[in-house]
């Protein structure tokens, strides 16, 4: 974080949730510190309470109907904004990413580049999934009979541990691409390129509460979304293997869809992580005079 | 019928300042600017003063040798090479600077073309950038088109018409950049402005030089385009006449080929059809765009039961069109484009009478300068007349009845043509099984003329082949 330059002293910033599209301290009115290289302070993130993850459900669900109904095109146009903004901000993530990451700010460079590239690749998607995963049903008899893909809706998505900026937004990216709007628990060690995407996601013409993001513990957040009966999916990413069980059973309450995937962030994406969180609707309708 | 007295509207002239046009230009090829080779040029003019516009290079066979090594050279140097991202990248530039100088393009279309400024503003440029905009996303992801290993064709020779300039162009350099082609474009003579303009647009994108060329000229531009051997694929708008005589010098070369031809289109209105929406979906189907659109509901087939009920709420509606100058934001019907295009219609309206339908048109006053034609309806007309077969790519509705749905779909298919097809009625299953049996490319349910970047469009039978928009629109750039 730069502290004195030139003799100025810095402004630092308060780091807070993003709910609804307001940014919020926690009502719980806790912080917890976010460490760097060799324990220096980078800052205090807000420590998200159960409460808080409620609300932010609340705020996806409002805005559910909104995004879903926006067309295809105008989705892909927030999305595309998106990746403008950010890249506008790129010296400023690079640095974030480096503190966060403890890497240097070539390689952070490259992780933010990808993480824009990734809104681009995601912005010519909302247009075309309903080519590639719905269609015409030859059925046998009069009936003219297609199937087309919906968004899920409320998804919850536990960010990876690791990959703080790409990995986040290869995971937030194709959930909101489809229509679903997202509540997304950063990554706990280092959550703070997160809330700063959330400031580019503030100002990027996306509908407010479509992305709303926290900050706290992962074993706190992630079982209350789990849990919680007006969440659709949930993507368990940055959950570790082993505590994954526990949030399916939750899970079966109101049989969400739970989706894991791994993978190699640098790669190019798949639409894998798209599909998991859509519907197939399928219509029929007689054909005749 | 009463009579209503329309309103009077006052002036609401869109600034013609918006837009500069360069008193000359040159035609557009390996990036940069150029006379043609032997210097000649022709001039294009507005279709509503008949004013001169500018100066403009006609290409010559050099030229066009020329333009299709240089999209040749970066075919593979450059643009074939590069990852699909990248492409994407330079073709999303390209639909936001349309997007926005998108009042520029809008402005300079209705003065080239004669369209209403409400429909270049509202439907040509925004369709435009949308284009690109849908695109772009495809030049990353052609793995997932199902047209197996994405391959592309190579150099394409594009020769559009002059009904959509910008909009065409867009249909045709979207997805052909996509796909990892190089361009050749020929705009038709009497509209080459705003292609020239998407060539500086070209430029501001940083486009790498060759990918995309545009050439301006008449039929003999365009015939040379499409007999050159470097050419590896042809996509052609135009008339069906026009398009023959490309397929036939065409043949045996082994160039890949797409068709976007003529039309005759039925729009089929049923007796339980809700008549008001039925009446602004005719007018729209034959009078946007001055009848200038292939897919035009050129045809109406109504039930006999509702007819004459259909027909008067359509004359009382066709009074209150406005025609006149194409920047007033009022304007419904512009300019034909061009005399030549004007006298067609003329020679055509004219064997209409002859072979004994009944012509009607509101009370109109027309422009002293300029090319203008009333917005006409023929009634009593007769499957065998002219005007019942004949393109006439102009304001020129023939009216025919029907009494059963197995008469409608016999008298729409009764025609060469097959590119699109209109039907109105309250009834889902009526809908259905009329699409069924419409040999045609778009069938419209209680709309008409509705067009976006994801759903392809193009034509049955003498209508062409090939489609343009959506997935299937790449495969017409792909060697699947």
């Amino acid at each position: 974080m730069p502290s004195s330059e030139n003799g100025r002293l810095a402004v630092r910033k308060t780091y807070k949730l993003f709910i609804g599209g307001a940014f919020p301290r926690s009502e719980s009115g806790r912080v917890y510190p976010v460490l760097g290289r060799g324990g220096a302070l980078l800052g205090n993130a807000a420590q998200a309470s159960r409460k808080d993850a409620r609300d932010a459900v609340s705020a996806a669900r409002a805005a559910a109907g909104t995004w879903s109904g926006a067309t295809a095109y105008n989705r892909g146009q927030v999305l595309y904004r998106v990746a403008e903004m950010l890249e506008g901000r790129a010296a400023q993530f690079t640095a974030e990413v480096a503190a966060a990451e403890n890497i240097r700010e070539p390689k952070a460079g490259q992780q933010v580049d990808a993480a824009i590239d990734r809104w681009v690749w995601y912005a010519g998607r909302p247009d075309k999934v309903a080519q590639i995963a719905g269609g015409a049903n030859p059925v046998a008899g009069p009936y003219f009979n297609f199937s087309v893909p919906e968004p899920t809706g409320v998804v919850a998505v536990i960010a990876p541990q690791e990959s703080s900026l790409l990995g986040l937004v290869s995971v937030v990216a194709p959930v909101i691409a489809t229509g679903n709007v997202a509540v997304v628990v950063a990554s706990l060690d280092r959550p703070l390129p997160a809330i700063s995407l959330a400031e580019v996601l503030a100002t990027s013409d996306l509908p407010r509460g479509v992305v709303n993001l926290l900050t706290g513990s992962t074993a706190e957040l992630a079982p209350v979304l789990a849990g919680h009966m007006d969440v659709n999916a949930i993507d368990v990413t940055g959950v570790a293997g082993g505590d994954r069980a526990e949030l399916e059973r939750l899970a079966a309450d109101n049989v969400k869809r739970v989706f894991a995937a791994e993978q190699d962030w640098a790669a190019p994406p798949t639409t894998q992580r798209m599909l998991a969180f859509l519907e197939t609707k399928t219509v029929w309708h007689p054909m005749g005079t | 019928m009463t009579d209503t007295v329309p309103w009077s509207y006052a002036p609401a002239p869109q600034e013609r300042g918006i837009v500069t046009i360069a008193p000359s230009y040159g035609l557009f090829v390996d990036g940069k600017f150029a006379a043609a080779a032997d210097g000649r040029t022709f001039a294009t003019v507005n279709p509503a003063t008949e004013e001169p516009l500018a100066e403009v290079a006609l290409a010559g066979e050099a030229d066009v040798d020329r333009a299709v090594r240089a999209a040749r050279a970066a075919y593979e140097k450059v643009w074939g090479p590069m990852p699909g991202a990248q492409r994407a990248k330079y073709i999303y530039r390209i639909a936001r600077l349309i997007a926005e100088r998108a009042r520029e393009f809008a402005v300079l279309e209705s003065l080239d073309n004669g369209k209403p400024i409400k429909e270049s503003r509202d439907v040509d440029v925004p369709l435009a950038s949308a284009h690109f905009f849908y695109y772009a996303g495809w030049a990353d992801k052609l793995e997932y088109a199902g047209f197996g290993p994405a391959r592309p064709v190579g150099v394409a020779g594009q020769v559009i018409p002059w009904n959509f300039p910008l909009l065409m162009a867009a249909w045709k350099l979207a997805p052909a950049l996509a796909a990892g082609n190089t361009c050749v474009l020929k705009p038709a003579e009497t509209t080459p402005l705003t292609a020239l303009l998407l060539a500086e647009v070209c430029q501001q994108a940083e486009l790498p030089a060759g990918v995309v060329n545009i050439i301006t000229g008449a039929g003999e531009t365009g015939a040379a385009l499409v007999a050159h051997r470097g050419v590896d694929k042809i996509a052609f708008t135009g008339s069906t006449e026009v398009g023959k005589q490309i397929l036939r010098s065409a043949a045996g070369t082994g160039k890949k080929l797409t068709m976007e031809l003529g039309g005759k289109a039925a729009n089929i209105v049923f007796e339980d059809a809700p008549l008001e929406g039925a009446v602004e979906g005719i007018v729209n189907g034959i009078f946007f765009n001055q009848g200038h659109v292939c897919c035009a509901g050129s045809r109406l087939l109504v039930q006999e039961s509702v007819a004459d009920i259909l027909l008067d709420r359509l004359r009382r509606r066709l009074g209150t069109l406005r025609l006149g100058d194409p920047l007033d934001k009022n304007t419904d019907i512009g300019a034909i484009n061009s005399r030549q295009q004007l006298d067609k219609i003329r020679e055509l309206s004219a064997a209409g009478e002859t072979e004994g339908a009944e012509r009607w048109s509101p009370a109109c006053e027309l422009p002293d300068r300029g090319y203008w034609f009333p917005p006409t309806l023929f009634t009593g007309v007769s499957q065998s007349s002219r005007i019942a077969r004949e393109e006439i790519f102009g304001p020129v509705l023939s009216v025919l009845t029907f009494r059963t749905p197995d008469e409608a779909v016999a008298k729409a298919n009764n025609t060469p043509y097959g590119l699109s097809a209109g039907v109105w009625t309250e009834k889902g299953s009526r809908i259905l099984w009329l699409a069924q049996r419409m040999r045609a490319g778009v069938v419209w349910a209680n709309t008409y003329n509705r067009f976006d970047p994801a759903s392809p469009f193009g034509g049955y039978r003498e209508s062409g082949f090939g489609r343009e928009g959506g997935r299937h629109g790449l495969r017409a750039y792909l060697d699947a």
